[in-house]
């Protein structure tokens, strides 16, 4: 019986764990925006870089 | 002679049709060259993936932007208003655009820097329509910045209100800190609490049970004292005011269930019902956070003060000093442009004066003034560059004092909400079965009983339903409204639509189109060489009335004029092909002095002393007008009140009916007090609709008002909720689905009354065990938000309003 006080601990600090990421999202003014990200994947990466280095 | 039918071209840029100005170059149709230098400037800095990202993405780039327009930027003391934060290299800032509606827009935003090199890195956060900038204040400066993105369509909106209100945070995030940890405790308990429930105590072997409980008890802390605070405390404000909302039960319920448990749990050797109130708050927060969620890039609450530029052009000693707005002194002279908004009350000294001021009267087609008349803030100006002599400051205008006046301030309290009143009932119904359980086990003596009943009873019996049902039926139809432009500041408003009984419209911008008009001429008919002199005659001139005739005309080659003079305000004359053309108002053209207060829509036309006929040029009413008109007559006496004069009273009439008060002249005071009229003689509920600064009053002091906006740029006042005018044909279809929001939210509350009803026989014969009441929550929760959503949708159906255009958030 002992082993689930362990599997109880292991399961808390996972789900803890998503708690605090879910805080830290929120706290990151993720939620602010939600269409701009969806689009931003989808915008092709122009050539940056590659103009840089070439200037 | 029927003219061939003619192909309608839109413009590759923004989309509208084609007309007059129409220019076709790149192998691409273009509506005007304002439109076609956008597309050169992108097309130049390879930024053509704008257009394969959206079809015709752009902004109408008819008006084109005076180049000095930005001046007023160089100065340091205006920018230290707008800047957020500089040092020797970067400076930081935000601006508003509410021209940004789609990806397209985000892409060209945060590739701005393309354009201009300067521009370090720009941000969209598109929920806030802003663009935050950072740019190398070494090689470029705020006004470059700003004029570049001028140059792609996007203007910032600068004005007052931005700059001396600070922005108001409103953060969403406390309610998802909460949410966010109420379901991690809900969850836990729930897996916690399970073994006790499945298995039996010989294999539950050890301390496993104590610790359990413990693990139980701590998880359930942060519940109750930070999740549910926001429970305890609007239900303390409603008992400290006398007013029970139907936080106070809910309140109540929480901590019977919390005591109960503790007391289980320290005393009774049981479990307690931590899961069903961790249950019941998690998803009460998550319906509280549906409702409450507000639209960011929506003001309501706009003032005069984002109505005006930030700086003007001041003439000192024969030179253009930009002057921020509220350092304008009474005895400046100041220069306003074409198309551009007149900020203060001043006395016309140079330039032709032609005021639109259709936002702030309601009058619906430009005035003319002569130099020495007083022009008053508010209008804007329509034929080119003027001089007036200030005479009183911003603050002391007319237009300031007619929106400062308190009675345009002060809104009436809330009437009391119908879920509040319901809840109500229910606390009462529900401690009568308290009682009456109570009474009947004490009688049989069976105190342990009697306590268990009475504390399961306030348990089970929770009002939690009824929030349930509320906040997630409002939060699925602000999103159903949302999605067919239609914007409402609250959910409250929804139930106050339900609740209307008579509608009153505004006549200019409200019922008719502020951009198009409707010519229609009466006289002896022209031959084509005489159409095409008089729109070359009236492609001379500057006046809103001349365009509207070219329009008319769909002008094709222009002829050559002799002899062209145009009296201002007056008419225009001149020869083309040895003939005498006059045009122009009645007086004008008769060369009579009657002086006539005739409206100034008609424009009569002479062809070599000849008088052949005259335009009646009138704003051409929205679309789907009349079906909407007698849609709404069936069920609502309806009302037009206009600041215009009485030329459509006949037209109006005639769709409304002989006993529909229609009122015209009517100044923004007449307006507000015929709705007190209404409400306080008439006792009826009013749901007034307008547009202008001259409709503020009374949709201020209507039951519910409703601004229509044509676009993000047009500024509406302070209202309950915004409507696009591409949608007000559905008016109708969003009065209805607000009176079936209050249906729905019965059907869904008697739909929970069943769980309830279970749940009470078990509660009262003292028998509820926490293992029946942790599944009749959760279940009696998650199966409310499906039926609401369900109903939602299905008579948005119903009633044909189905989502209009995915793709533009708001247009």
């Amino acid at each position: 019986m002992s082993v689930m006080i362990i599997m109880l601990i292991g399961s808390l600090i996972i789900s803890g764990a998503f708690l605090i990421a879910f805080i830290w999202n929120v706290k990151d003014n993720q939620y602010d925006d939600d269409y701009s990200p969806a689009q931003r994947i989808l915008f092709d990466n122009d050539n940056k870089e590659e103009e840089k280095t070439s200037k | 002679m029927k003219s061939p039918d003619k192909i309608v071209t839109h413009c590759f840029h923004c989309g509208e049709e084609c007309k007059s100005e129409h220019v076709f170059v790149y192998d691409k149709h273009f509506c005007c060259s304002g439109c076609k230098l956008v597309y050169e400037i992108l097309q130049e800095n390879e930024l053509c993936t704008y257009y394969s990202l959206n079809q015709t993405p752009g902004n109408n780039a008819n008006i084109q932007v005076r180049t000095d327009k930005f001046s007023f930027l160089d100065n340091a003391e205006i920018q230290q208003k707008i800047i957020q934060f500089t040092d020797g290299k970067q400076t930081h800032v935000t601006f508003y655009l509410p021209q940004i509606h789609c990806s397209s827009c985000l892409w060209l935003l945060e590739n701005i820097y393309k354009i201009n090199d300067a521009i370090v890195a720009s941000t969209v956060n598109f929920s806030t329509k802003e663009v935050f900038i950072i740019y190398d204040n070494q090689k470029t400066t705020l006004r470059k910045v700003v004029e570049t993105l001028t140059s792609v369509g996007y203007e910032p909106h600068l004005s007052l209100q931005e700059i001396n209100t600070k922005p108001t945070t409103f953060s969403n995030k406390t309610k998802l800190y909460k949410i966010g940890i109420a379901g991690f405790c809900f969850a836990n308990i729930m897996m916690m609490s399970a073994p006790e429930y499945f298995v039996t105590d010989s294999v539950l072997e050890g301390g496993i049970k104590q610790v359990l409980r413990l693990f139980i008890i701590i998880f359930s802390l942060p519940v109750v004292f930070y999740c549910a605070s926001e429970f305890f405390v609007s239900a303390w404000n409603g008992i400290k005011t006398k007013y029970l909302n139907i936080d106070v039960p809910i309140a109540l319920a929480i901590l019977i269930t919390y005591g109960r448990s503790l007391y289980d749990f320290f005393y009774g050797n049981g479990m307690g019902y931590f899961d069903s109130m961790s249950g019941i708050v998690f998803f009460m927060l998550i319906g509280r956070y549906l409702q409450d969620k507000t639209y960011q890039s929506i003001s309501f609450d706009r003032d005069y003060q984002s109505f005006f530029p930030i700086a003007v052009n001041v003439l000192k000693e024969n030179k253009l000093v930009p002057t921020s707005i509220d350092q304008v002194q009474k005895g400046d002279t100041i220069q306003v442009y074409n198309q551009e908004l007149i900020p203060v009350d001043g006395i016309l000294s140079k330039g032709t004066a032609t005021i639109d001021y259709s936002f702030v009267s309601g009058e619906s087609l430009p005035v003319s003034k002569n130099i020495g008349e007083i022009i008053y803030a508010g209008g804007k100006q329509t034929s080119g560059m003027i001089e007036l002599l200030v005479v009183k400051a911003v603050s002391q205008s007319y237009l300031t004092n007619l929106w400062n006046k308190s009675v345009f301030k002060n809104k009436a309290p809330k009437n009391n909400s119908y879920i509040d009143a319901l809840s109500k009932y229910f606390t009462i119904l529900v401690l009568l079965i308290a009682i009456v359980a109570a009474a009947f086990w004490y009688s049989k003596s069976e105190y342990t009983l009697m306590w268990n009943a009475v504390s399961t009873v306030l348990i089970v019996a929770c009002p939690c339903t009824l929030l349930l049902a509320a906040t997630y039926t409002n939060g699925n139809i602000l999103n159903i409204f949302n999605k067919n432009k239609f914007y409402l500041r609250h959910a409250e408003v929804i139930e106050s639509l339900s609740k209307i009984n008579y509608i009153v419209f505004d006549k200019t911008g409200t019922l008719t189109r502020n951009t198009e008009v409707q010519v229609s001429y009466s006289g002896k008919s022209f031959s084509d060489d005489e159409k095409q002199a008089i729109a070359s005659m009236a492609q001379q001139s500057a006046h809103p009335l001349s365009k509207a005739i070219i329009q008319y005309f769909n002008l094709q080659s222009i002829d050559k004029i002799k002899d062209f003079k145009e009296t201002s305000g007056k008419g225009i004359e001149g020869w083309i092909n040895e003939h005498y053309f006059k045009i122009g108002s009645h007086d004008f053209v008769f060369n009579e002095n009657t002086n006539s207060t005739n409206n100034n829509s008609s424009v009569f036309v002479k062809i070599d002393k000849e008088y052949y006929g005259q335009f009646s040029i009138k704003n051409q009413y929205r679309f789907g007008f009349n079906e909407l008109m007698s849609k709404l007559k069936s069920t609502y006496p309806i009302a037009v009140l206009s600041g215009d004069n009485d030329a459509e009273r006949k037209n109006l009439e005639k769709i409304l009916g002989q006993d529909a008060d229609i009122l015209f002249s009517q100044k923004p005071e007449d307006k507000l007090a015929y709705i007190n009229y209404l409400q306080e003689s008439k006792h009826r509920k009013v749901l007034m609709v307008g547009d202008g600064l001259n409709d503020a009053g009374a949709l201020k002091q209507s039951d519910v008002g409703i601004a229509i906006s044509e676009n993000s740029n047009n500024f509406s006042p302070a209202c309950d909720g915004i409507l696009e005018a591409v949608q007000f044909s559905n008016l109708n279809k969003f009065v209805q689905l607000a009176k079936h929001t209050q249906h729905i939210i019965l059907i869904c509350f008697v739909f929970s009354f069943i769980y309830n009803v279970i749940g009470l026989s078990f509660a009262v014969q003292g028998i509820l065990s926490p293992f029946i009441a942790a599944i009749l929550m959760p279940c009696s929760s998650i199966s409310i938000v499906i039926l609401t959503y369900l109903l939602t949708h299905y008579y948005s159906k119903k009633i044909k309003l189905t989502n209009y255009d995915k793709s533009h958030i708001f247009q």
